[in-house]
C-alpha cells in the first residue's frame, strides 16, 4: 500500500476511535465537565496529563530543534520535566485538597479577592489561547505533509474532531481520549525510535544506543562522531553549550516553573479522588513523559549522524542530486529542504561554513526520520497519527481551560452567581464551541508571532500563577494586597520584556541580542526573574500591610493534610 | 481540626518540609547543579560514549526527576500515617 492509503486508513481509524470513546464518556454535569467528576484512576490520569502535556512541539519539533543546537536543546529535557517535581512535591496535592475546580478559584478564594480571581482568569486565557493556536497550526501542517491537504481543511477537519469530543464530553470525555492519545503517540514515537537504534548502534534502546559504538565497523562512539562531524563542517560543537551558562540557567528555571504554572496541567490533578491519588499521579505523568522525553535526544543524534551522512555521503563530498534519496525531493516540494547548487559541480553539500549548499527545516528531524532510515512505509504513516494524537490531546486540554474560565470562573463565580448547573453547563459548552473556532481561525491565520508567543506563556505562568499559589500554600499569612501586587508586577514585568524584544504587536524596542538583553538573560528566560520579582514585591507588600484573615489562614491549614479531601466542587 | 494537637499539626508541617526541602535540593543538583553549573567540570568524566555532564543535562536529571516523585510519594504517605491525618480509607 502507497504511505499516503496508509497514512489516511491508520489516522481515520484513530480519529474513530477518539470518536468512540467521546460517545461513551459524555459528561451530565458541570462536576463530569470540568474534572471528570473527581473519579479518574491515578495511573490513568498519569497517561491523560502526558498527552495533555506533550504537544505538537514536543512531538514534531523539540527532537528537531536539539538536533541542530546540540546541548543547549537540554533547556528543554530539563525545563519541561523538572516542573513536574515541583508540581507533585509543592502544588498538585494541596490544591487537589483545596477541592476547587480550576486555578482562578484557588486564587480568588485563598486570597479572598476578585481582583485577583479576574487577573487569574485574563492569565488563564491568554496563556491557553496562545498555545493553542500553536497546536492547530501543527494539526495543519501534518495534514498537509502527508495526505498532500490544504492547510485550511486541515485545520478544519481538526477542529471538527476536537469540538466533537470537547464539546460533548468536556474533561470526562478528553481524559478518556487522551489517555488513547497518549498510547498512540509513544508507539508511533518509539517504533521509528528502536528501528534506527538497532540500526545505527545495535542496541534496541535508543537511551543506551545514543551512548553507544556505530555499528558502521569504524568503533566510533555516537556522540563522538557528531562532534567530529561539526568540527570537520564547521558547526558548533555538538556535547558543548554555547550559549551562556546564566541564560541556560534561566530558560530552564522559567520553563520548569511554567510548566508547574500552566493551568491545563494544574487542573488534571482535580481529576482524582484523593491527595494520595494528586500525588502518586504526578509521578505516573512524568514517568510516561520521561519515555518521551529521554527518547527524544537519542533521535536527535541519530538523525542528525544519518542526515549527514546521507547528503554529504560516506566520504563526506556530497552525493550526486540525481542519484540523492527519495525522501530528500518529496521534501523539497514541502519547502522543508532546499538544495543550491552554489560550486556547480551537480553535489549536494550540507556544512556550517560557507561551503553549505542545503536549508534544513527543524521539523524535518522527526517527520522525514523514519524515510531517512529507509524504514517501511507503515512507519512513515504511524508519526502522521502521533503527531495528530499529540497536537489534538493538547488543544482539547487548553479549549477546556478557557471554556472552564469563562462559564465557571467569570460567569458562575463573578458576572452571574445565580446561574443553575444547567445553565452552566451549557455555557460552558457553548464557550468551549466558540473557542474551538477562534483556535482554528488563529491556526488557519498564525498571526506572525506565534512561536514568541510561546515564550510568552511559559514565562506569564513563572511570574504571576507560580508564586501566588506557592504563597498561597505555603505562606499563610500573605495577603491579597501583597499577592495582587506580585502578580501584576511579575506581569507587567515579564510582559515588558519579551514586547521589548520580541515587539508583540508593536515593533521590537530593542535588538534581541545578547549585548542589550538584561544580565545577559534572553526573553526565553526572563519569567524566572519575573517569578522573583514577584515574589519579593509581594513580600515587600504584605510586611507593609496586615496578615489574612484568621478564617483565610485557617483555611491554608486545612489544605495542608489530606484527610477529608471532598470531591472537587463548588462547596 | 484534626490533629490530636496543635503541636502534631506543627510536628506533621515540619517533616514535610524538611522532606521537600532534600528532595527539593536533589532536584536542583541534579538539574541546576550537574547539567548546568558544573557541566564543564564533569564533562572531563566519561561513561561509555556520554560525557557525563551532558549525559546529565539529556538523560541522567529526568531520571532522577521520576525517582524523586515516587519517594517524596511514598515518605508522604508514611508521614500521613504517623500523624493519623490520612485519607479515610486509607490503611
Amino acid at each position: 500500500m502507497s504511505v499516503q492509503a496508509l497514512t489516511i486508513l491508520i489516522v481515520g481509524s484513530t480519529f474513530l476511535l477518539y470518536i468512540v470513546i467521546a460517545i461513551l464518556a459524555r459528561a451530565h454535569s458541570t462536576g463530569e465537565f470540568y474534572v471528570a467528576g473527581g473519579g479518574v484512576h491515578p495511573v490513568l490520569n498519569g497517561a491523560a496529563t502526558a498527552a495533555d502535556w506533550m504537544s505538537a512541539a514536543s512531538f514534531i519539533s523539540m527532537a528537531g530543534v536539539i538536533s541542530f543546537i546540540g546541548y543547549d536543546g537540554s533547556v528543554y529535557l530539563m525545563g519541561w520535566t523538572g516542573g513536574y517535581v515541583l508540581l507533585a512535591l509543592c502544588l498538585a496535592p494541596y490544591l487537589r485538597k483545596f477541592g476547587k475546580f480550576t486555578v482562578p478559584d484557588f486564587i480568588g478564594d485563598r486570597y479572598y479577592s476578585q481582583t485577583a480571581r479576574t487577573v487569574a482568569v485574563i492569565c488563564a486565557i491568554f496563556v491557553s489561547f496562545t498555545y493553542v493556536a500553536g497546536q492547530m497550526r501543527g494539526v495543519g501542517v501534518v495534514f498537509s505533509r502527508f495526505l498532500e491537504m490544504d492547510i485550511t481543511w486541515g485545520v478544519i477537519l481538526g477542529m471538527a474532531i476536537v469540538f466533537f469530543y470537547a464539546v460533548l464530553g468536556g474533561m470526562k470525555g478528553i481524559t478518556y481520549t487522551q489517555a488513547a492519545q497518549y498510547c498512540i503517540l509513544i508507539f508511533a514515537y518509539m517504533v521509528p525510535a528502536i528501528f534506527i537504534s538497532l540500526m545505527m548502534t545495535s542496541n534496541p534502546i535508543p537511551q543506551l544506543g545514543f551512548g553507544s559504538v556505530l555499528n558502521d565497523g569504524s568503533g566510533v562512539y555516537l556522540l563522538d562522531k557528531l562532534d567530529g562531524l561539526a568540527q570537520e563542517l564547521g558547526f558548533a560543537s555538538y556535547t558543548d553549550g554555547h550559549k551562556s551558562t546564566i541564560d541556560i540557567f534561566f530558560i530552564t528555571a522559567a520553563l520548569m516553573v511554567g510548566t508547574a504554572g500552566l493551568p491545563h496541567v494544574i487542573v488534571r490533578f482535580f481529576t482524582v479522588p484523593k491527595v494520595r491519588d494528586a500525588r502518586i499521579s504526578a509521578g505516573w505523568a512524568l514517568v510516561f513523559i520521561a519515555i518521551l522525553y529521554t527518547t527524544a535526544p537519542a533521535i536527535s543524534g541519530f538523525a542528525r549522524v544519518n542526515m549527514i551522512d546521507t547528503i554529504n555521503g560516506p566520504e563526506q563530498q556530497g552525493v550526486v542530486y540525481e542519484e540523492a534519496p527519495g525522501w530528500i525531493k518529496n521534501w523539497e516540494k514541502t519547502g522543508l529542504i532546499g538544495w543550491e547548487d552554489k560550486n556547480a559541480d551537480g553535489r549536494m553539500f550540507y556544512s556550517g561554513d560557507e561551503r553549505n549548499e542545503m536549508t534544513i527545516d527543524r521539523d524535518i528531524m522527526v517527520l522525514a526520520n523514519p524515510e531517512i532510515a529507509r524504514l517501511p512505509n507503515w512507519v512513515i504513516a504511524l508519526i502522521a497519527a502521533g503527531a495528530l494524537a499529540a497536537a489534538l490531546s493538547t488543544a482539547a486540554g487548553l479549549l477546556l481551560v478557557v471554556s472552564t474560565s469563562i462559564s465557571h470562573d467569570l460567569l458562575k463565580r463573578n458576572l452571574a452567581p445565580g446561574i443553575s448547573e444547567k445553565g452552566e453547563l451549557l455555557a460552558a459548552r457553548i464557550a468551549a464551541a466558540v473557542a474551538v473556532c477562534v483556535a482554528g481561525y488563529l491556526g488557519i491565520n498564525p498571526p506572525g508571532f506565534v512561536a514568541e508567543v510561546v515564550a510568552f506563556a511559559f514565562g506569564l505562568a513563572a511570574a504571576t500563577f507560580f508564586p501566588a499559589i506557592i504563597m498561597g500554600i505555603f505562606f499563610k499569612r500573605m495577603n491579597n494586597k501583597g499577592a495582587i501586587a506580585g502578580m501584576v508586577s511579575g506581569l507587567i514585568f515579564t510582559a515588558g520584556y519579551i514586547v521589548t524584544y520580541k515587539g508583540i504587536f508593536i515593533a521590537p524596542l530593542l535588538p534581541n541580542t545578547a549585548d542589550y538583553w538584561l544580565l545577559g538573560i534572553s526573553p526565553e528566560g526572563i519569567g524566572t526573574l519575573g517569578m522573583m520579582i514577584n515574589f519579593a514585591i509581594a513580600a515587600l507588600v504584605w510586611k507593609l500591610t496586615e496578615d489574612a484573615p484568621a478564617d483565610v489562614q485557617e483555611l491554608v491549614e486545612s489544605i495542608r493534610f489530606p484527610q477529608g479531601a471532598g470531591d472537587a466542587s463548588h462547596h | 481540626m484534626s490533629f490530636q494537637s496543635r503541636d502534631a499539626a506543627r510536628a506533621y508541617w515540619h517533616e514535610n518540609i524538611r522532606l521537600l526541602l532534600i528532595l527539593l535540593s536533589i532536584w536542583f543538583v541534579v538539574s541546576f547543579g550537574a547539567g548546568i553549573l558544573f557541566v564543564e567540570q564533569l564533562n572531563l568524566i566519561r561513561i561509555g560514549g556520554f560525557k557525563l555532564g551532558f549525559w546529565f543535562a539529556q538523560q541522567g536529571s529526568i531520571y532522577v526527576f521520576v525517582v524523586l516523585i515516587f519517594v517524596y510519594v511514598w515518605k508522604m504517605n508514611k508521614i500521613d500515617k504517623k500523624y493519623q491525618v490520612q485519607e479515610d480509607g486509607d490503611e
